[in-house]
């Protein structure tokens, strides 16, 4: 089972597929906070118009996007309550003890709400499309000026795609271990929580031991490959910039446009 | 009690793009008390196979009845302890399950599990931490200070420890010495002497004839033969076309082009008698 897609990469084949990883980690980020210049109808109209083109791009089913928001739905709810009947301002329709239903309230509520959902869904567009390993990348370029200040950058590169790496090697090898203890007579369902408690020792101890030696195994391989650190390293996927990214751009540079010129001021 | 498989099938994350057959409508019966050897190319369903034999895979169609007790897809998570406590499995470098403080309750685990008390456990323990052929010496240390081989001893004699009725083993000597393995192999033919059914996973066609008295040989899997050894490996060309190697007292016998055997020698015994009579011609 060393197959099992990790992270929530969803193999497909549409124009966002095929912009580079670091495009859509950027915007993914700037998104979140040029979210923050809609404040008002037109403008969430906008942007909620922006997000869903994004959505429709990926030609993937709705339910993925559905999925992606439905863990989260109760807090959302939660923020937007908070805004429903705690702020004040505009005309108050409702006012019992410290709790007020104003038209500033309903208002602040849907947005929240708005940009909750708005928020989640591009970064489900950016997550389903890229490999956790071309996010890792993505991330260590932006990651590059910190080096200024002698962040080593591609040492924290290298732990994180060593860690997706072995996400499945590890999954392997829980499954292994515990249909080891299992045929002798150990139980992980069952029991209270005291019991069950114990019960996961047989599990981790081996499974500690095991990451461990693997830890070292694949040290001294690398070490034996000649690896010294991260002096002049090149990359065996080189990550180019091409044309689909300027449709990356162009969308990004419009909505901040958009944006700013219809928010209130 | 018979071991008897009735059109099992099994799917690898059904209703997925992964989505792989594991076994594909295998029907068996083993006889208890044998020793059942079961070899494959990797790859041909022989570990999926095992699994099942202590439910630890359920079937996704058909009947398996093993040690009184009766698997079907609808069997339950619960009340399978029982049918462990019959059927264990060892399986490939089964040092990965060692977890305790000491060798001798990494031992006691198992028969603790099944109701032993913990007395009547180390009692168990020790006797079986002599029987796999290691020193009273080590019952107090950690299971993590051992050799390699040792700890392999160690995480088998954790199974047998509570002597199940069915042993399923996967490849039980891979990276053993030759002295090792030897030591091992007989250990499990001696425990099938004593009155249990032994199922071995293997590529070693020499322990199959050596050990074996029944062979089930899986392909993309699918159970393609079920026969003793000598008939497996009669029938030359087709051992060939399932990737099966030839023992090696047979490769041995092929060389010696000017001596004529009766049959074909299987086990070094075979060979040495065959040797003989040739001489004495």
């Amino acid at each position: 089972m060393s197959k099992i897609i990790i992270g929530r990469y969803i193999p497909g084949d549409s124009i966002i597929y095929k912009m580079d990883p670091r495009g859509k980690l950027l915007v993914a980020i700037l998104f979140i906070f040029i979210i923050f210049l809609a404040n008002n109808w037109l403008t969430y109209g906008i942007i909620a118009l922006f997000a869903i083109l994004a959505v429709a791009a990926t030609k993937l089913k709705a339910k993925i996007f559905w999925d992606g928001v439905k863990p989260l739905i109760w807090l959302i709810f939660f923020t937007s309550a908070l805004q429903l009947f705690f702020t004040t301002g505009g005309t108050i329709y409702w006012k019992w003890w410290i709790f007020t239903l104003s038209s500033f309230g309903i208002a602040n509520a849907i947005f929240i709400c708005i940009r909750f959902t708005l928020i989640i869904l591009i970064s489900t567009v950016m997550t389903v499309t890229t490999m956790p390993l071309e996010i890792a990348d993505a991330m260590e370029w932006i990651l590059k000026p910190l080096k200024l200040i002698r962040v080593p950058v591609d040492k924290i590169a290298l732990v994180m795609s060593i860690a997706l790496r072995f996400v499945p090697t590890l999954f392997d090898q829980t499954l292994k271990i515990m249909n080891a203890q299992r045929s002798r007579g150990a139980d992980f369902n069952d029991g209270g929580l005291i019991k069950r408690s114990k019960a996961i020792a047989p599990l981790l101890v081996p499974l500690f031991i095991s990451s461990l030696e693997t830890a070292v195994d694949l040290s001294t391989a690398m070490e034996a490959r000649g690896y010294r650190g991260s002096k002049g390293r090149s990359h065996y996927r080189v990550l180019r910039w091409s044309k689909v990214d300027l449709v990356n751009l162009f969308y990004l540079v419009s909505l901040t446009a958009l944006l700013i010129i219809f928010r209130t001021h | 009690m018979s071991i008897k498989f009735e059109n099992v099938s099994y799917i690898y994350s059904p209703n997925t793009p992964l989505e792989k057959k594991g076994l594909d409508q295998v029907s068996f019966t083993l006889k208890e008390k044998s020793f059942v050897a079961i070899v494959g190319h990797t790859g041909s369903g022989k570990s999926t196979l095992m699994q099942h034999f202590n439910a630890l895979l359920k079937p996704s169609a058909g009947k398996i009845k093993i040690a009184g007790k009766e698997i079907t897809p609808e069997t339950g998570n619960k009340n399978l302890k029982d049918l462990r406590r019959h059927v264990s499995l060892v399986f490939q470098f089964p040092e990965a399950q060692l977890f305790e403080t000491t060798v001798l309750n990494d031992i006691a685990f198992g028969p603790k599990n099944f109701g032993y008390s913990e007395d009547d456990a180390k009692v168990l323990a020790l006797k079986w931490l002599k029987k796999v052929g290691l020193s009273e010496d080590i019952a107090d240390r950690s299971p993590f200070d051992l050799s390699g081989g040792q700890m392999r001893r160690v995480a088998i004699a954790g199974v047998m420890a509570y002597q199940p009725d069915v042993l399923c083993l996967d490849e039980p000597d891979a990276g053993l010495d030759p002295r090792a393995r030897k030591q091992m192999m007989d250990l499990f033919l001696d425990y099938k002497n004593s009155g249990h059914t032994v199922i071995l996973v293997t590529h070693n066609m020499d322990d199959v004839v050596n050990y074996a008295d029944d062979v089930l040989v899986m392909e993309k899997g699918k159970l393609i033969k079920h026969d003793i050894p000598a008939n497996i490996f009669a029938d030359e060309k087709w051992a060939h076309r399932h990737s099966l190697d030839e023992p090696s007292a047979t490769a041995f016998a092929k060389q010696l082009s000017n001596y004529q055997f009766e049959k074909q020698p299987l086990t070094m015994d075979d060979l040495v008698k065959g040797i003989l009579i040739n001489l004495k011609r």
